[in-house]
């Protein structure tokens, strides 16, 4: 998994009918000091988070488990907010 | 998952079988402003998109989850058609 800050959110009307009532969040995936590392992407999200939240998201398959059985065509899922985190130097 | 803009399409006369009466499409991957960016990728047409729209791509395995695409050999799908982006920050 990985960190990431939602910046932004995606509109499709004509999409798979699986996505039906799923968000779809853009977010930027952040390194240990909050700091943008690599592109953003679009993920699906599972547990209603927000736009300036810091959340960890699922690349793979793996995306589509919180809606299973139904096979959500997705790579990326958020499966989690974050409350806070610490890094030991 | 992937934003990008539909720049073209791609015929193939021989082919995997399973990959027949499925339209290919070659995309672009954009940021979230619109901006080209990254190669060319050629992906699985399930929504009925056209050239020019910004649409969603899919990539992995998770692309054999899109619509009737369930045991073809894809590594990217198209699953929607893109909106509008809001990029909140």
């Amino acid at each position: 998994m990985q960190m990431a800050r939602v910046i932004g959110a995606v509109v499709a009307t004509i999409k798979d009918p699986n996505f039906d009532s799923i968000k779809l969040l853009l977010v930027q995936p952040i390194g240990a000091d909050g700091e943008d590392v690599g592109r953003p992407l679009v993920a699906v999200d599972s547990v209603g988070a927000g736009v300036g939240e810091q959340v960890f998201f699922v690349r793979g398959k793996e995306a589509s488990f919180p809606w299973h059985p139904i096979e959500v065509p997705a790579d990326a899922g958020i499966v989690g907010i974050i409350d806070h985190y610490t890094v030991s130097k | 998952m992937l934003l990008a803009k539909i720049v073209g399409t791609v015929v193939a006369t021989r082919k995997d079988p399973r990959l027949v009466s499925n339209k290919l499409l070659l995309a672009r991957p954009v940021d979230p402003k619109g901006k080209t960016e990254g190669n060319y990728l050629v992906a699985i047409d399930t929504v009925d998109a056209g050239v020019g729209e910004t649409v969603l791509i899919v990539s992995g395995s998770s692309a054999r989850m899109a619509a009737g695409m369930k045991d073809t050999p894809v590594d990217a799908a198209v699953v929607g058609i893109i909106d509008s982006v809001d990029l909140s920050e």
